[in-house]
């Protein structure tokens, strides 16, 4: 199980996000993910997890280890938590929900409806989500947006578990979350160089 | 060199802008020859008198309304596999001027209709068809229209004319088996004793060779002015992005 | 895949989830067409199959821009993109999950609209059938036109001219069907042809519709 990427390039409405983006990753592997707003962490997830296209280079992973948290819990107010989850539970053929809802403080609110939920709430049952997916290379974006310092530990807990087990994560966030032995990536280091014009309608010149 | 370099939008600017004058020359040409010599100098029809003499915009027009789809979902095509820009604009760019045809066609034959069948709208299957395509068009138009990204628009819509190609034929047969027709043969058919009388003959076939032109014509220069509208769209968005 | 279609059947009958809503935009419609065209029964009896099929048609449209809107606001979408389901099962199962709660319910409640229109009762078993079969071809076609217009804003105008124009061959094929049943011709041509229509829906428009949420989630 690795995750290697190499020479991605990412361009969104004809200007280029990043460029010439490499990385590898092994069993065990975190990495972090930094830079502000609009530097392009969101597009490189998207990627990895095969919703954008990248323009140039390769990226090398089984995609069916993917399992990808966005900005947006995925969340159906009308339903349940436990219906919630049980749902991605049959989608990925997965069987330890009441594990990964205790594991998030989910079993005494399995019975609550999705529209009730805290914003905090909502995040840690998207988190349970991810877990329960089984999945062997966890891409998040921002995961401990909106979750208070206790549940952000008991996160970061998973995440290192997660890794100590020879799983890969993938996280951008913009606090530091006491994860041991991650890697990070700057970037801004793959910033593009604005030598490249992307867009074909402003090449060359016409009248 | 190859053809698609052309679908490189400089390459295609040059080569338009080249071509252009000359077909705009031939198509007035041959639309101007071609109407008069059917108009003044072939026979009224036995039957039907000097109205037969709208065939010559009615035929050409409602062959290009259809030919205008066709060569959308060519160019959809085209766009979907290759990704030439300049081609997916080719599509949008037909769009309003297959639905002008598509007017064209059913308003002269309704004036038609009014003196030989007695009536200016019939729901008639081929008369029906025309009405179904007008609708497809503007669903494309509408898409186009509404989607704010470009590649992404250009990516829907081809997908559409797609589905909406399969789906307009359906219609074709649906209507055909809904009701039967009052609707002369066809006026062009390489069976002899099918088409049209010779005098009509060839005054039409240079009138369909005439739209055939325009259709290009207004398509290049359509196309020429959705590049140019891309380019100041992109021209802007740097100027917003570095200023 | 069955986790899915079971969670949209549920999501459907939840508050909210529009069920009834289908039902009764049919039953409207149909009382209007006395109302409209007058009480005669004579007419009534004459243009029920046709209005059957429209109405049923309308009141299928005014579903179709849930099955993927909400799913797509609240990023389940993506995230059932990036599951181990292809596409073209979400799209298929999303199609099958509409025909469930609109389609079919339409289908059972027909007959008794029909009376009510006082449709000849030669025409009862076709009408039955052609809804039958036909609706998951307005359902897998307006699975298609939804996927398209998932991305536009309050698109479900645009949705409805999009996705009228391709029911034209499912209704002149259903329609057909009834009517020809209610002045004794042989129905069973326009029934064969309305199956075809639907079962090359049935295998083609995951497809499209694959191809349509690809490009709409970028």
């Amino acid at each position: 199980m690795s995750l290697s990427v190499q020479n991605i390039s990412c361009h969104r409405a004809g200007r280029a996000i990043f460029e010439n983006l490499s990385f590898d990753l092994n069993k065990g592997d975190c990495l972090v993910l930094r830079g502000p707003n609009g530097s392009g962490k969101t597009t490189l997830l998207k990627t990895l997890a095969g919703i954008l296209p990248s323009a140039t280079g390769e990226i090398h992973c089984d995609p069916a280890q993917i399992s990808y948290a966005g900005h947006l819990d995925a969340i159906k107010a009308q339903l349940s938590v436990r219906e919630n989850l049980a749902f991605w539970a049959g989608v990925y053929n997965a069987r330890d929900l009441d594990r990964v809802m205790s594991k998030f403080d989910l079993a005494t609110l399995a019975d609550r409806y999705g529209q009730t939920l805290s914003a905090g709430q909502r995040r840690r049952l998207g988190l349970a989500r991810m877990i329960l997916t089984d999945c062997q290379i966890w891409l998040l974006d921002e995961p401990t947006n909106s979750l208070d310092a206790e549940h952000a530990a008991v996160f970061a807990k998973s995440i290192t578990k997660h890794c100590a087990d020879g799983g890969i994560a993938v996280l951008s966030s913009h606090i530091d979350l006491h994860i041991p032995n991650t890697q990070t990536l700057d970037m801004a280091d793959f910033a593009p160089s604005g030598t490249i014009e992307t867009d074909p309608f402003l090449q060359g010149s016409f009248s | 060199m190859s053809l698609w370099e052309y679908a490189n939008p400089v390459k295609f600017m040059a080569l338009s802008g080249r071509v252009l004058p000359v077909l705009t020359i031939l198509s007035a040409m041959l639309l101007v020859s071609g109407l008069i010599w059917g108009f003044f100098f072939t026979p009224h029809d036995y039957k039907q008198g000097a109205t037969v003499k709208i065939i010559f915009l009615h035929v050409p027009a409602a062959m290009m309304a259809i030919n205008a789809w066709v060569m959308m979902l060519v160019a959809s095509l085209i766009w979907l596999i290759r990704r030439h820009h300049v081609s997916a604009l080719a599509a949008k760019a037909a769009a309003p001027i297959g639905i002008t045809m598509t007017l064209i066609a059913i308003a002269t034959g309704a004036i038609w209709g009014k003196p030989t069948w007695g009536t200016y709208w019939e729901w008639e299957p081929r008369l029906t068809a025309f009405v179904i395509l007008l609708v497809f068009y503007l669903g494309y138009i509408a898409l186009w229209e509404a989607i704010e990204d470009k590649d992404t628009a250009a990516d829907l819509t081809s997908i559409l004319c797609m589905v909406g190609s399969v789906f307009a034929v359906l219609s074709r047969y649906a209507v055909n088996f809904w009701s039967q027709g009052l609707h002369q043969g066809a006026s062009l058919s390489l069976d002899k004793e099918q088409h049209v009388d010779n005098a009509f003959y060839f005054p039409l076939l240079v009138c369909i060779g005439a739209f055939v032109l325009l259709f290009i014509t207004l398509v290049l220069l359509r196309t020429r002015t959705e590049i140019r509208l891309r380019r100041a769209n992109a021209l802007a968005n740097r100027g917003r992005s570095h200023g | 895949m069955k986790s899915l279609f079971l969670r949209d059947i549920k999501l459907a009958f939840r508050s909210g989830g529009g069920f009834g809503l289908t039902l009764a935009f049919f039953l409207i419609v149909i009382l209007f067409v006395p109302l409209g065209v007058g009480a005669d029964s004579a007419i009534l009896a004459r243009i029920a199959p046709g209005i059957l099929w429209i109405g049923a048609i309308l009141s299928c449209l005014l579903s179709l821009d849930r099955i993927f809107q909400l799913d797509f606001e609240d990023g389940t979408l993506e995230a059932l993109a990036t599951s181990p389901l292809p596409l073209e099962s979400i799209a298929a199962s999303k199609a099958a999950a509409h025909w469930i709660t609109t389609g079919l319910p339409l289908t059972l409640i027909a007959p008794l609209l029909a009376y009510l229109l006082q449709m000849p009762s030669s025409g009862y078993i076709w009408l039955i059938a052609s809804l039958l079969i036909g609706t998951p071809a307005l359902s897998f076609i307006g699975t298609f036109a939804a996927a398209v217009t998932v991305g536009v804003k309050r698109g479900g105008l645009l949705l409805s001219l999009l996705v009228l124009p391709l029911y034209i061959p499912t209704l002149v094929f259903g329609a057909q069907t009834v009517i020809r049943a209610t002045v004794s011709l042989d129905p069973m041509p326009a029934l064969l042809l309305t199956t075809g229509i639907s079962l090359f829906s049935i295998a083609l428009m995951p497809f499209a519709c694959a191809m349509a949420l690809k490009v709409n989630l970028k």
